[in-house]
């Protein structure tokens, strides 16, 4: 939060770090070149998995394709949060998951045959989520089924 | 480390308490302890005290401040949901080291009605990522982990729903629990949704309780047990999440407790067919399914099959393997940092005949557990015997 309140331009900003916007909206991570593990908090000091320190880390683009690995339909939630909504934890093929809302699926057809929902392929896609008080859209990211 | 056994202990009634301050709750439960172990205040050496949620604020101390100001050790602890459980265990260690005879654990937690847990802390709530970017609130949290196994076991919601009733219908013999109504079935199914699929009786309650425990070594319980059987404390275990794939994005609550759970197993010398009852970590009906497989009362992909044979109900209900016979967290409640004390109550009182557990006194029982999970994670697993 406190690097968007640095920035000066007043265009539209992602509502997390590992989130960016340009050219076109996708996530990034670091990547320890030493196990491989994936994380999305681009400024963590070690890997948690072998203890690499952050020399060893890279950053690295993320696929904007993954699949729901298992989802909850939220029905009660924090003033101004529309619901009910689908959340879901979405496996990228980089080897991280990622959490975020399942959009374009009915929670009532999820709830039902949530069958349909596990392994279901899905792509990122973004939306204005806020504005903030300087008056800067606030980009977030949820998944939608894919197309293909 | 030398063997502690738990002298005395004492636990206020899970409910709502306005009226009454942290440290006045805590202290009653306290001097509940102390009079059941049959000593005073002046007689413990080290004093350990979970809260949460004034854990800046020396609860600990102002405890004593009530009931006797003597000077010793206190330590103040935090760790989530497992706070009391792990102050607990922080008096183990003082004593089983050698270095105190006797200490006290007090859990305490005055929560109110604060509905759902968590919140969007400070800055610009324009970044705030609830509900933006799914939720990490618990009720979802512990969704997923229902889902989980939904997932792989073909686990239905019925399954979860089940442990609601069997839960409720345990707290209707407890006095101490927050909630003592029966639910049907369909009472559970078709309450208001949560997040799914745990619907509203699927959710553990808010609310207030203290609840304290005396140990000692075995020198001073020759003293001062005169004859009364006290329970030993077999093992007592602390894990932390170790790395897992997903578990920094989706909480994973069972590798830590299935770790706890075999280190308790072995260091106790016992099993999961010589237990005789179980306190589990159920905040939520989906979190209590996963831990009958993560400690071992049923194998993997069978807690389904283990619920509709009646496994973790009591015995006077026709059940076997019994599970929170309390009430659980779902009914008996869950006042944060009195949770992980209260559980380690309720085993000692079966385990001892004592009179707050006659209405539902499991019989025969020798060994019994009581595991605690915190969010973040902690995981706790006690195993008492006599």
């Amino acid at each position: 939060m406190a690097e968007q309140a640095q920035a000066t331009d007043t265009g539209p900003r992602p509502i997390v770090p590992f989130l960016k916007l340009d050219p076109k909206p996708h996530l990034i991570a670091v990547k320890c070149s030493n196990c491989g593990s994936v994380f999305m908090d681009l400024k963590r000091v070690a890997c948690s998995k072998c203890g690499s320190t952050k020399e060893k880390f890279s950053q690295v683009s993320l696929s904007d394709k993954g699949k729901v690995y298992v989802f909850s339909v939220v029905h009660q939630s924090f003033p101004g949060i529309k619901t009910p909504y689908i959340t879901a934890i979405v496996d990228l093929p980089d080897g991280v998951s990622v959490r975020a809302n399942l959009v374009d699926v009915d929670p009532e057809t999820a709830q039902k045959e949530p069958k349909k929902i596990f392994d279901l392929p899905v792509e990122m896609v973004t939306h204005v989520a806020a504005k903030d008080r300087e008056g800067h859209e606030v980009i977030a990211f949820s998944f939608k089924p894919s197309k293909n | 480390m030398r063997n502690v056994y738990v002298l005395g202990t004492g636990m206020i009634k899970f409910g709502r308490y306005p009226e009454k301050t942290v440290p006045e709750l805590g202290g009653e439960a306290a001097l509940v302890a102390l009079k059941d172990a049959g000593i005073a205040i002046k007689d413990v050496e080290m004093f350990a005290c979970g809260n949460l949620y004034q854990s800046n604020a020396m609860v600990g101390q102002r405890i004593l401040q009530q009931i006797g100001q003597t000077g010793i050790p206190v330590i103040n602890v935090s760790n989530a949901c497992a706070t009391g459980s792990t102050a607990f265990r922080e008096a183990y260690l003082a004593v089983a080291s050698g270095m105190y005879e006797t200490a006290m654990a007090v859990g305490v937690e005055q929560m109110g009605k604060q509905g759902l847990l968590g919140g969007a802390g400070g800055g610009d709530p324009a970044y705030s990522v609830e509900g933006k970017l799914g939720s990490g609130l618990m009720p979802a949290v512990f969704g997923q982990a229902g889902i989980e196994h939904m997932r792989k076991y073909g686990t239905k919601p019925e399954h979860f729903a089940k442990i609601s009733v069997k839960s409720h219908k345990h707290a209707t013999k407890n006095p101490f629990s927050q909630y003592r109504n029966e639910v049907s079935l369909e009472d559970v199914l078709n309450a208001r949704m949560v997040a799914y699929p745990n619907t509203l009786y699927m959710c553990c309650p808010t609310g207030d309780g203290a609840a304290a425990a005396i140990l000692v070594s075995e020198d001073k319980l020759k003293q001062l047990a005169g004859g009364r059987k006290r329970p030993k404390i077999a093992a007592s275990v602390l894990t932390s999440d170790p790395y897992t794939e997903r578990d920094l994005t989706f909480p994973d609550v069972s590798t830590l407790t299935r770790r706890a759970s075999k280190l308790a197993y072995e260091k106790a010398g016992v099993g999961p067919k010589d237990i005789a009852l179980t306190e589990l970590h159920d905040c939520f009906a989906t979190a209590e399914l996963v831990h009958y497989e993560n400690l071992g009362l049923c194998g993997d992909g069978e807690a389904g099959a283990f619920i509709d044979k009646k496994g973790g109900c009591h015995p006077d209900l026709g059940g076997f393997a019994p599970v929170n016979v309390s009430g659980g967290l779902l009914s008996k409640g869950h006042p944060l940092g009195a949770t992980g004390v209260a559980n380690i109550c309720e085993v000692v009182w079966h385990l001892t005949q004592d009179e707050r557990a006659k209405d539902r006194q499991v019989p025969n029982a020798k060994v019994g557990q009581a595991h605690v999970i915190g969010l973040g994670s902690a995981c706790t697993v006690h195993i008492l015997t006599v």
